[in-house]
């Protein structure tokens, strides 16, 4: 296992390499840079400001500086945000959106299995009907409609909870943006579970369970489930990016700071050091995420060799 | 007759489907006695596993079950789920036929065997674990300590089979209900099996209901037989009876289904059609990033073939001999080496395009009549399909009169031209593939397990049609298949390979009278049951 996760990280230089270089050139190739505002600067600042970023350089020259700062762990500072580096950005708002990712993925693995699993034991019932419905419109609806609708409804009709802000991470500031996050999921992971489990119940090895008198919680839990959330496994790849693209909304909508935001601002303001970051660590972190559901695929199905 | 332990009377199995009430099992009836043998006997549609399935409480879920079915003094029937599950499992257990996905792939084998232990006599894991070794040592698994931490995947079809009658066995049941437990398996794994299972019985002394299409395993295994049809139960008996004067005219085609005839052996005078001289075929298996040098594995190692026409060669072997690999490799369907000729032409290093004008001489039929035609065709369109490729001049009315003419060949209603493959039985979808490959005026045509899929009886049609065609047009078959009654019927040469290498070769009357090397006659043995010593399974400690 161990050569495995060498292997992948090894494996993942190069893809990491592509995405920044990528990334880099084609930022340049937009018009403008961060120092372009409304109201145009004098000249000579702004040939300090180029000259103090460096931006007066050939632009391979850059990109050579970039990478090897990038080596040493530094991000560089920020164009827009002065007096932040992008590293200071990250270490307050990754923590943010990590606690926002991994409580909506949990929410929606917990609920959405639920959901599948039950969906499945009552084929053809109006629960089952239900759920399927349920999550039709779980992935039709998108989150720039959900997000402001629980906001209303919960944060200023009824009251309950607060409307938007994090509120230095206070519990109750965190549920409707987890909830906004994790309902997509659900319904794909819902569906997913649902059909796997349908798929299960009908398979030989669970005849067999049957056949020796198993209980039918044994038959479930021990030979159908574990078989039923392989796919919903393979899903949490793909299920990771899609948080990373939801939470760019949800933190917007409901005015959090995490690293969401940076995405489209700092791509607008042409922010080059933050972008570039974020693009990396987004890479990073779907790159580690992939890993793990490879590494977890193989715990739970002894077919699959890593090697 | 002592008392019953099992016994089925008036049971009825019917099925709500989208076109109707299908009635699977009309009132059968039919008692297993203490320690006896009694095989169920029918082809497939006969409702013979259904009957079983139904005392089982495992119907589909659309399946409804009416009648009586008894164990001692418990009506099955109609039995709550928990009252049921007290009795499946530890004193009715089953085994199935398909070893492969009988068992969960995801947990090992030995915790599989110990479930119904712990559930039905509460063992602890450590009772379970040490009476698990102990049961594995009973189906003749070796090293069961290691084994049973395998998971289903890591071991074979036969030692699957074990496993599952190491479970089966675990709560020593009254009756052991084995569902075609051999059937997916290669004859000799087969004959070890059988074996096993009638030693077990003799020594434990359970009844066992046999269930199977296959008469000639029931002959020295059982006590009593109950064929089947459509159903119902046609004929009950004493398997010496049974045998000796069948009543039914359905057990007498049964009894008479083996394929029967020779195949005589071409001229020495006629030409070589087709030549194969030390063809090999290699598959890399693993190698890559990181990982070290790929395994070659060679499926196909050194193989001389020399058909000529009007011959007809059976390629034997069992699964994984590479008789399969062999056939394509032949037809340069794979990446093979070695030097072929197919009549004047060297096609060893033929690509695609300058196989093609070969290929309407050269055709092939697959074993699965379900996977091999595409499924939104039209019959007519698939037996078509070929001459669109080899002779684009022919008019769409022209193809069609074609088409009904391959039909009538090989004995298909041209009427039925326009439906669709689903509406065609096993058998008349291997006619199908027949009149798809025939319909080009071939010269050579690979037979790649045709009747492997197929009940005894239209096993038998079959062969029949295929010797026909063959004395009609002059064809040369290479016969490939495991089922050494078909081959014997068919071939007039016979290869037999073993791990990619033919051990023996020769005319078939030689092959089956006076094999040469123990391989082969250790698989016929196994197949055509002169059985020796039964294979020993270890004793218990």
């Amino acid at each position: 296992m161990l050569a495995f996760v060498l292997r992948r990280f090894l494996g993942a230089i190069p893809t990491l390499f592509v995405i920044i270089t990528a990334s880099f050139f084609m930022m340049r190739l937009a018009p403008g840079g961060p120092f372009n505002l409304d109201r145009p600067l004098d000249p000579t600042v702004m040939e300090n400001l180029n000259r103090i970023f460096h931006l007066d350089e050939p632009l391979w020259s850059q990109y050579l500086r970039y990478l090897g700062n990038l080596l040493t762990g530094d991000f560089g500072p920020s164009f827009v945000y002065r007096d932040f580096s992008v590293g200071d950005l990250f270490a307050n708002g990754l923590p943010v959106s990590l606690q926002l990712g991994a409580g909506a993925i949990l929410l929606a693995l917990v609920v959405g299995v639920a959901m599948g699993v039950y969906a499945a034991l009552r084929q053809n019932s109006l629960a089952d009907y239900l759920v399927v419905a349920t999550a039709s419109i779980g992935t039709t609806v998108p989150t720039f409609v959900v997000a402001p609708l629980l906001s209303l409804v919960f944060g200023v009709w009824l009251g309950w909870l607060p409307a938007g802000g994090w509120g230095d991470g206070a519990i109750l500031n965190k549920i409707l943006p987890i909830v906004t996050l994790a309902l997509p999921q659900i319904a794909v992971i819902a569906r997913l579970t649902r059909g796997a489990t349908i798929e299960a119940l009908r398979s030989d090895h669970v005849r067999t369970a049957r056949a020796y008198g198993l209980p039918a919680r044994s038959v479930v839990i021990t030979h159908t489930l574990r078989a039923s959330i392989l796919p919903v496994v393979s899903y949490l790849g793909p299920a990771a990016a899609a948080l990373v693209t939801g939470s760019i909304v949800v933190e917007t909508i409901f005015g959090i700071p995490g690293i969401g935001r940076f995405f489209v601002q700092s791509a607008l303001n042409r922010d080059y050091t933050l972008v570039m970051g974020t693009v990396v660590v987004i890479a990073i972190f779907v790159v580690v995420f992939n890993m793990i559901v490879d590494l977890l695929y193989a715990w739970l199905d002894p077919r699959v060799r890593l090697d | 007759m002592t008392e019953p332990v099992l016994s089925v009377s008036g049971l009825h199995v019917r099925f709500d489907t989208p076109d109707g009430d299908v009635h699977a099992v009309k009132g059968v009836s039919f008692a297993v006695a203490r320690g006896e043998t009694v095989a169920i006997v029918g082809e497939s549609g006969s409702g013979k596993s259904q009957t079983m399935m139904a005392l089982m409480g495992l119907l589909a879920s659309n399946g409804r079950a009416e009648g009586s079915a008894r164990y001692r003094d418990r009506e099955l029937v109609g039995l709550p789920l928990k009252a049921l599950n007290t009795i499946r499992g530890s004193k009715i257990t089953m085994i199935f036929q398909e070893p492969m996905t009988s068992l969960d792939p995801l947990y090992r084998v030995g915790r599989q065997i110990a479930e119904p232990l712990i559930h039905h006599r509460g063992l602890s894991r450590a009772a379970a674990k040490a009476r698990v070794i102990e049961l594995l040592h009973l189906v003749g698994i070796p090293e069961p300590e290691r084994r049973m931490r395998s998971y289903p995947h890591e071991l074979s079809g036969g030692q699957r089979q074990r496993v599952m009658i190491a479970m089966a066995l675990a709560n020593e049941p009254d009756v052991l209900i084995a569902d075609e437990p051999t059937t997916a398996l290669d004859v000799t794994i087969q004959a070890q099996i059988l074996d096993l299972l009638a030693e077990l019985k003799a020594r434990l002394g359970m009844a066992i209901v046999f269930i199977t299409h296959d008469l000639s395993i029931v002959r020295r295994f059982a006590d009593r037989v109950v064929v089947m049809k459509s159903g119902e139960v046609v004929e009950e008996g004493a398997v010496a009876t049974l045998f000796a004067a069948p009543a039914h005219p359905y057990t007498r085609m049964l009894l008479a289904a083996e394929p029967t005839g020779r195949k005589a052996p071409p001229p020495d005078t006629a030409p070589v059609l087709l030549e194969g001289r030390n063809v090999e075929v290699a598959f890399k298996l693993g190698g890559g990033f990181l990982s070290g040098p790929p395994v070659v594995l060679k499926a196909v190692d050194g193989v001389t073939v020399r058909l000529v026409r009007g011959q007809t060669i059976g390629i034997v072997g069992e699964s994984g001999s590479g008789k399969s690999t062999l056939g394509r490799a032949l037809l340069r369907l794979n990446h093979g080496t070695g030097q072929i000729r197919f009549e004047h032409y060297d096609i060893s290093h033929a690509d695609r395009r300058a196989m093609r004008q070969h290929r309407r001489e050269l055709q092939l039929v697959f074993q699965d009549p379900f996977g091999s035609l595409s499924p939104r065709l039209t019959v007519g369109q698939i037996v078509t399909e070929g001459l669109l490729v080899h002779e684009p001049q022919l008019s769409g009315a022209e193809r069609d009169r074609r088409a009904v003419a391959a039909m009538e060949e090989v004995g298909l209603d041209p009427a039925t031209r326009n439906r669709y493959p689903h509406e065609f039985s096993g058998g008349q979808r291997q006619r199908i593939a027949i009149a798809r490959a025939i319909i080009l005026k071939p010269k050579v045509v690979v037979l790649d397990e045709p009747t492997s899929a197929l009940d005894r009886s239209v096993q038998k049609q079959i062969v029949d049609l295929l010797r026909d065609l063959q004395a009609r047009y002059g064809l040369s078959y290479l016969f490939i298949s495991h089922d050494l009654a078909v081959v014997r019927a068919i071939a007039d040469h016979i290869l037999v390979m073993k791990s990619g290498k033919v051990v023996e070769a020769g005319p078939t009357e030689a092959i089956f009278d006076a094999p040469q090397h123990p391989y082969t006659r250790t698989l016929m043995a196994a197949a055509l049951g002169h059985h020796p010593e039964p294979a020993r399974a270890p004793r218990l400690a």
